[in-house]
């Protein structure tokens, strides 16, 4: 900024408060009282640069201002009250001013009393309970506690039918804040005053939302008496109540078409107003409604398209969103057109939200990909910030992944955008990309020079992703290697160590041209967790031995990485400083081992998500987490006792099984009490002698040892009883005993495990009709992950192959590939490949 | 869905024609060090004032506005809150400094009549909760003039015999 301009700001900010430079006529007497007043309050609400009101500054200003109390001004008492207010923060001691604030509040001057009532609020909680005037305008009781409030309810309810709009919309809001945690009290109100009929189109709104809000939580119908209120609404003389209510009925969940309509004709009415916080208010609420009805939205059609050329650029780009979203195929290249010439006025949120349509419009109509990749490649080339950027890479890269076709032009235009991007995580992300798809492309060479580019001419960050890039191409395509050979020599030149290291690594595994090691080693990553491998590593140094480390022994990462959502690009960890937050798994690690009876278990493999077994509002809550060890399993049983006139001691979870588990040992919690939730366990014994008989059903019984109390003071009687309460069956299935694992190249790893230990069988669905319904019946069943997208079907098609992958307790990768045909039923043909002869087995029985 | 509150406003702000605060008044957290509030400050006023909109979402609020001459008048509020309510506030805090300021809602005039304004904002918003939407209650309630009431306030029955009284004097001299 220019010197000049710089004094220039200095000088407004005392031009705007120097209050001497203007000589004010229309004073009355108390001139100094006021002036002073004034430059306090604007001192506290507007502080030069650099300055603060302190704490003992502002005591002492304070002080002197209760002086002011003495002086019959109207207008010098009002700003006193104010100023109270404001400093009511910073002062110490501002309780003194209470007496004169009260002696205000409830003297004969109405000016004062409402302002005097809310700067009392605002110091102390008046629990004196003189009278309170809430009927007056001006006197809402704010930032009260809630018991001193409800003292008020009988004045509130009087209030309520107030002639005067803005007392009936504080009394509405303060009954309901009184009583929002009785529903039944709440609804009588509603009744009440819907019934009655209000005033002030305020309070139409508050009730709107109440009833809106209670309509939600009871679940109520549709047919009830509050949707009709927030239905008649609809047709009120006030547009905010009419908005209000259109707005309400749309964010109704299970809202049907024909309830939906009268709201959208209304929004459409809306849509030409001249006011253009109506027509915005309008457009952004139909925006929502074409979400998930945009059938309901396509008889606005034209308005919106009247808005694409609205003045206020926020209104337009709602506009071509919600179209985005409702229109149809044919209209989509009109549309783009629409956006391209206005894309660049618009602020980088709503550019976003643009994209974001985009996407959702790519996904639908996947045949107008090359129009929509054009279109954000333009986008890519315009400036923008990083999460505009971010955005139109994303959603490059989802067409991309839906559109075969769209492969070679989508890479091209990405490839294009690196050459020239300053965003270290976006480079790092397409580079991976371009890894993963580029060797499987036609030519491949071609992309090799973009990416050998980056190695020469970025940060270190995008020079060793780019050098995992390369190495994909190395080991995916054989008449490349020798080239990436050269190419990953120079790298080990590289100033970076990360970087040199990444060459070194990946030149020794591709000199080595073995399918297998390119497999674990380039193409699929670490599939364990990074806390746990640092865990197992250190205890493995700890204790010499003689056998090398085993990777089987680290508990496995339990959220599978998904393909392209990985913000975190894979950089140098000197780069970044977090450390990894301990997953579910690791917590759930520490506390069994914490337990002395768990400690000869071996590492904790997996552990499943809890599972209730009571139903909800029973006496006692009681859900399950299975943790599978390597021959062994524990469950932890979280119980929690809902009666506050019983302690429960000695608690055990007693189970049955029907297979051939075996119950070593039980772990008591030992006491209960009243709404603190405590653990007990169970140690049961995998079976020995059928390893694929994996499932099980478990009978479980809560037994325990109950001793009535005292519900007020928790003080239980000396003697006690045992008793029992039966729970729901526990099911222990294949899936317990599988962790998913994502490999992102599937062939690979297929090659990796071989074929030592693989068996294949067919199989009839019976009562399966499509093969969506086949694949996700087995997905959730075997409780392994797919890969290769394989768990989309696409339409029209009668046959599908569908690629799992998963490690088995013990920590054996297994592989599943099973080809389905849709025929009159559905025919399976699985095909499982392990490390582990006794993995095949289990998949194979439990499918059958 | 958000809980039904009345506290529905956010902020009140006034800026001059440069972007820089003449008043601000927040009752949240939302910006709670000054340095963020002039930030937002900035960021809203380089978004609006070239353009004469009304209405606007930024940094994920709803921020509707109104300007006149030198001065910018802001309202702020949840971005699931009712537009028109904030229309409402904006339209009363506006309307009853016309009236305080005789129409002359500008940069000096505003200066000049802070201790008003101060009073008419806690007549309108207090702690985020509207009080009131009518301009005469407000004006009526800051009732800064005392005996010199304007013109264009009085009734027509005053103004009549005001210029009576006028013409009775202008005769006799």
């Amino acid at each position: 900024m220019p010197l000049g301009k710089k004094k220039k700001k200095k000088h407004d900010f005392h031009k705007n408060f120097d209050m001497s430079a203007h000589p004010h006529q229309d004073y009355l007497p108390s001139q100094p009282g006021k002036r002073l007043l004034d430059k306090t309050h604007t001192f506290c609400i507007c502080p030069p640069p650099g300055e603060h009101f302190g704490t003992t500054e502002a005591t002492e200003a304070f002080f002197a201002m209760t002086r002011l109390f003495q002086s019959n001004d109207q207008t010098l008492r009002r700003m006193c009250y104010l100023t109270i207010k404001e400093m009511a923060n910073i002062s110490e001691d501002v309780i003194i001013v209470t007496s004169s604030l009260t002696k205000d509040m409830t003297g004969k001057e109405d000016v004062y009393r409402g302002p005097a009532i809310r700067a009392l609020c605002r110091i102390t909680d008046v629990s004196a309970a003189s009278s309170f005037p809430l009927s007056s305008p001006s006197c809402f009781p704010l930032h009260m506690s809630y018991d001193v409030v409800k003292r008020w309810v009988n004045e509130a309810q009087e209030a309520a039918s107030s002639d005067n709009i803005m007392v009936q919309y504080h009394a509405l809001g303060l009954l309901y804040h009184l009583r929002k945690n009785d529903r039944l009290a709440v609804s009588k109100m509603l009744n009440k005053f819907t019934k009655s009929g209000l005033k002030s189109p305020f309070a139409y709104c508050m009730l709107i939302r109440i009833a809106s809000k209670l309509l939600e939580e009871t679940e109520g119908g549709h047919d009830s008496p509050l949707f009709d209120f927030i239905e008649s609404c609809l047709r009120n003389k006030n547009e905010m109540v009419v908005y209000e209510a259109a707005s309400a009925i749309v964010h109704m969940p299970n809202c049907t078409a024909r309830e939906l309509a009268p709201a959208v004709s209304v929004l459409q009415l809306f849509c030409s107003s001249p006011k253009a916080a109506l027509r915005y208010a309008a457009v952004r609420t139909l925006n929502k409604v074409a979400m998930k009805h945009p059938s309901a939205v396509t008889a606005c059609n034209l308005d919106l398209e009247n808005l694409i050329t609205d003045s206020n650029r926020s209104i337009a780009t709602l506009a071509i969103t919600t179209l985005l979203k409702t229109g149809s195929e044919s209209s989509v290249d009109r549309l783009m057109k629409q956006i391209s010439s206005f894309v660049s006025e618009i602020s980088d949120e709503f550019k976003v939200v643009v994209v974001q349509a985009i996407s959702a419009l790519c996904q639908k109509y996947p045949r107008k990909h090359s129009v929509m990749m054009n279109f954000l490649s333009n986008m890519l080339r315009d400036d923008g910030g990083f999460e505009y950027k971010r955005a139109i890479v994303d959603c490059i890269i989802s067409i991309i992944e839906e559109n075969p076709e769209s492969k070679e032009t989508g890479l091209a235009h990405l490839c294009e955008f690196i050459e020239d991007c300053e965003h270290t995580v976006l480079a790092t992300k397409i580079l991976h990309l371009l890894g993963k798809e580029g060797p499987r492309t036609p030519s491949p060479s071609k992309y090799i020079r973009f990416i050998f580019n980056r190695v020469v001419l970025e940060s270190e960050a995008v020079r060793a992703a780019a050098v995992s890039a390369l190495a994909k191409f190395g080991a995916q395509n054989d008449d490349l290697l020798p080239s990436v050979l050269v190419l990953m020599q120079r790298c080990m030149m590289d100033s970076d160590d990360e970087v040199r290291d990444r060459a070194t690594f990946y030149m020794n595994v591709l000199q080595q041209k073995q399918k297998a090691l390119n497999a674990a080693y380039i193409f699929n990553g670490l599939s364990v967790s990074i806390p746990g491998l640092e865990k197992s590593l250190h205890q493995y140094t700890l204790e010499p031995s003689e056998k090398p480390f085993d990777m089987k022994t680290v508990p496995l990462a339990t959220t599978p990485i998904t393909e392209q959502k990985t913000e975190i690009a894979p950089v140098a960890t000197s780069k970044l400083p977090e450390k990894l937050a301990p997953s579910r798994q690791d917590i759930y690690q520490e506390q069994l081992a914490s337990i002395p009876e768990f400690q000869g278990l071996g590492p904790l493999f997996k552990s499943s998500e809890p599972v209730q077994l009571t139903e909800a509002e029973t006496e006692y809550v009681v859900r399950c987490i299975k943790h599978t060890f390597t021959r062994h399993m524990v469950f932890q049983f979280d119980c929690t006792n809902t009666l506050n006139d019983q302690l429960l001691q000695k608690v055990v979870v007693q189970m049955e099984p029907s297979e051939a588990y075996e119950v070593l040992h039980y772990i008591p919690a030992p006491s209960l009490p009243y709404s603190q939730p405590g653990s007990c366990y169970s140690l049961v014994r995998l079976p020995d002698d059928d390893p694929t008989a994996v499932s099980c059903t478990f009978s479980c019984t809560m037994k325990y040892l109950v001793r009535d109390c005292d519900p007020n003071t928790g003080e239980p009687d000396d003697d006690g009883y045992d008793d029992e309460y039966v729970l729901e069956d526990l099911e222990v299935t294949v899936a317990d005993h599988i962790q998913k694992v994502l490999k992102p190249n599937f062939s690979a790893a297929w090659e990796e495990v071989g074929d030592d230990f693989e068996k294949e069988e067919t199989f009839a669905l019976a009562s399966v009709r499509t093969l969506d319904e086949a694949v996700g019946n087995i997905i959730s069943f075997l409780g392994m992950q797919p890969c290769e997208r394989s768990d989309k079907v696409p339409e029209n098609k009668n046959s599908h192959v569908l690629f799992l992958a998963g490690v088995f307790r013990g920590g054996n990768d297994v592989l599943v590939r099973a080809r389905l045909a849709l025929g009159d039923g559905v025919t399976m043909q699985v095909t499982v490949r392990s490390g582990d002869e006794t993995a095949v087995d289990v998949i194979l029985a439990s499918v059958g | 869905q958000t809980e039904p509150s009345l506290y529905t406003v956010k902020a009140v702000l006034i800026l001059d024609n440069d972007g820089d605060r003449l008043y601000a008044k927040y009752y949240d957290d939302t910006y709670p060090t000054v340095k963020e509030q002039k930030a937002f400050e900035k960021n809203i006023f380089n978004k609006t004032h070239r353009t004469d909109s009304e209405i606007a979402l930024l940094e994920g609020l709803t921020v509707v506005y109104k300007s006149n001459i030198d001065l910018f008048f802001y309202v702020i509020g949840s971005s699931h809150e009712n537009e028109l309510m904030l229309m409402a506030v904006l339209n009363c805090l506006f309307d009853s400094l016309s009236q305080m300021l005789r129409k002359n809602v500008e940069r000096r005039a505003l200066l000049e009549n802070m201790e008003g304004l101060f009073l008419a904002v806690d007549e309108i918003v207090d702690g985020g909760v509207i009080l009131e939407s009518d301009p005469q209650q407000v004006v009526h309630r800051v009732a800064l003039r005392g005996d010199d009431v304007p013109l264009t306030e009085q009734t027509v029955t005053q103004v009549l015999q005001s210029a009576k009284e006028q013409i009775k004097w202008s005769l006799l001299r």
